[in-house]
């Protein structure tokens, strides 16, 4: 066979994965979003999930995975924002913010669920506090924070030198340059990372089953006080988050319409993810117009 | 005698005060997450050591013993913590995988960088953004209502088993090695292509001769992070992959994996018990081989960087 032959075939076989690829994604969403969405309906975002009838909705799990997420954002943003800070401007070229920087890629490597059972074994059960939407968020913190970090030193890095020497010529310290010039300036490559961030936790199931646990008490969404057991608010509540209840009701099968509540449930957190990921973009260019002034 | 510009010149400046403040808050910051990381190790080990320690299990029986039944003892007495089904289970998945996952990343990356260019781009980037962003239990929820039935359909059985979890996790683990293969062929210089151009040589030919070979370092990279995620991918393995504790002889029969056994077990033994030190023995060995996908990874960087 000529050369010319063989790279007309491999050009032919390439284009052909190519599009095997995409209509994979295409066949997913489809599949999703066709089933799931015709189930999707103002009564079953606000009802609660049922165990053994159907016609449950997911008003508390909903909640739950939103309350988490905020939680442990509150925790991990401040820092990763400070220990990137400390890696991209502080840290000295030395073995040892070689190990800091080891120790950090391998937390982003454990799996998920060896994340949630050290939170399991340490939040749950030494500091006593149980299945609760606290010792969730903490694991949670735990699987993001490496991955928030690694965003916070690598936005503040692409920043340009000349940046710093002018915050410097300006008499301003290290401290005062990097949140007063270098911040601001990588704002929307961190709001970006944030963003994806929070897409990554709100899907996450595998670090929830033993910290927040599985089961959801039922909640009185007219109570705020969280010092009540049934309040959304109370963090010491077990909380059985969206992708955990998909898990859940697919691993016991003993709701009726298990298939309508998972495709519908799957179709909201796929939209969840879709719209974060959207909002991370548009943002992140947005803000970046909005504070450079560049177009 | 009190002199005004004698004290600012030795006190600290407001400024200066507010740098030791903001270096020690950052210093602080990072010592927590690599404390952190020392107690991970540190706890998940002295719990995963005690199935040996304070139980008396063998270490290589419990590699190699082909029973997992904690609850029960064998004839010889011992307790019958045999780890190999699920080991097996977790190789055979991610090594499937991987090889499936491989071609299609390769191609991917290919079409993204060498043959559809820009456009190409525009596409698939999307593509694998999104792929990677659905969640893992969405991915297990399709596992378990599509693929175990196709399966089924095909080769009888149930549908759960090792085929169903290497089709999962071959979708989920693509984006990864896409996207990581993507950035070391754009790193091929762009004079390799150039100079393999002017020798007359076919896009083809500069692909699978030049640029594949000069990427190689980059492209295992890839793929050992693909396995090393294939290999901690817990609830959607779980539930297509049957959950049964042999010793897996066919890839359509239901068999585990060291991560399925963990979620399912975990909540169903009682801390402080044989099964239940068993179980964090298997924790042990998963966080033992993330290390070392991990040292594999760094390997191959250094590797890579020699022979440049």
């Amino acid at each position: 066979m000529s050369p010319k032959r063989v790279d007309k075939i491999a050009t032919g076989v390439i284009y052909a994965m190519a599009v095997i690829i995409v209509m994979i994604l295409v066949a997913l969403l489809a599949y999703i979003l066709i089933n799931g969405l015709p189930h999707v309906s103002w009564s079953f975002i606000v009802s609660p999930s049922r165990v053994f009838e159907a016609g449950g909705g997911i008003a508390a799990q909903l909640f739950n995975s939103f309350y988490l997420l905020v939680l442990s954002m509150i925790i991990s943003i401040p820092l990763s924002i400070l220990a990137g800070i400390f890696l991209s401007e502080y840290a000295p070229k030395n073995k040892l913010t070689d190990f800091v920087r080891t120790a950090i890629e391998i937390l982003s490597s454990l799996p998920s669920v060896v994340v949630g059972l050290f939170g399991f074994l340490v939040f749950v059960i030494q500091f006593k506090i149980g299945f609760s939407i606290i010792s969730g968020a903490l694991s949670l913190t735990l699987f993001n924070l490496p991955l928030l970090t690694r965003n916070v030193e690598e936005s503040l890095q692409s920043i340009h030198f000349t940046q710093r020497e002018a915050g410097y010529a300006l008499g301003l310290s290290r401290w005062e340059t990097v949140t007063r010039v270098i911040i601001p300036e990588a704002l929307p490559s961190l709001i970006t990372g944030i963003i994806l961030g929070a897409g990554r936790v709100f899907g996450e199931a595998a670090a929830l089953i033993y910290t927040a646990g599985q089961s959801s008490p039922a909640l009185n969404f007219s109570n705020w006080n969280p010092l009540y057991i049934n309040s959304p608010l109370n963090p010491f509540r077990p909380a059985e988050t969206l992708a955990v209840h998909i898990w859940k009701i697919n691993g016991e099968g003993i709701i009726p319409d298990l298939n309508a509540v998972s495709t519908a449930s799957s179709a909201i957190l796929i939209l969840a993810v879709l719209i974060f990921n959207l909002i991370a973009r548009s943002w992140g260019r947005r803000l970046y117009k909005r504070l450079t002034g560049a177009n | 005698m009190n002199d005004p510009i004698r004290e600012s010149m030795l006190k600290k400046s407001k400024a200066a005060k507010r740098e030791t403040f903001g270096k020690t808050i950052s210093f602080l910051a990072i010592a927590v997450i690599v404390a952190v990381v020392a107690a991970i190790f540190y706890f998940v080990a002295s719990k995963g050591i005690s199935t040996f320690t304070q139980n008396g299990v063998n270490f290589w029986d419990f590699l190699t013993g082909s029973t997992w039944n904690p609850g029960s003892k064998g004839a010889d007495g011992k307790p019958l913590v045999g780890a190999l089904p699920m080991i097996l289970g977790s190789f055979f998945v991610t090594i499937l995988a991987a090889i499936i996952a491989t071609p299609f990343a390769i191609a991917a990356a290919i079409f993204m960088t060498e043959v559809a260019g820009k456009k190409g781009t525009k596409i698939l980037q999307p593509v694998i953004e999104l792929l990677v962003g659905i969640p893992s239990v969405v991915y297990g929820f399709i596992g378990l209502s599509v693929v175990v039935p196709f399966v089924r359909s095909i080769f009888g059985g149930t549908g759960f088993g090792i085929l169903a979890g290497t089709f999962v996790l071959f979708v989920m683990i693509l984006p990864t090695v896409t996207s990581m293969t993507v950035d070391s062929l754009r790193s091929v210089p762009r004079h390799y292509r150039e100079a393999s151009y002017a020798l007359a040589a076919t896009r083809w030919q500069t692909i699978y001769k030049v640029i594949l070979r000069s990427a190689m370092p980059g492209i295992l990279t890839a793929i050992v992070f693909g396995m090393a995620r294939a290999f901690g991918e817990a609830l959607a393995v779980q539930m297509v992959i049957g959950n049964a504790f042999t010793v897996p002889n066919s890839l359509t029969t239901p068999a585990s994996t060291l991560t399925s056994v963990l979620t399912m077990g975990m909540g169903n033994s009682v801390m402080g018990t044989l099964s239940n030190n068993a179980l964090w023995s298997l924790a042990l060995i998963l966080l033992m081989m993330s290390l070392i996908f991990n040292l594999v990874i760094r390997w191959i960087g250094n590797k890579g960087g020699n022979t440049k």
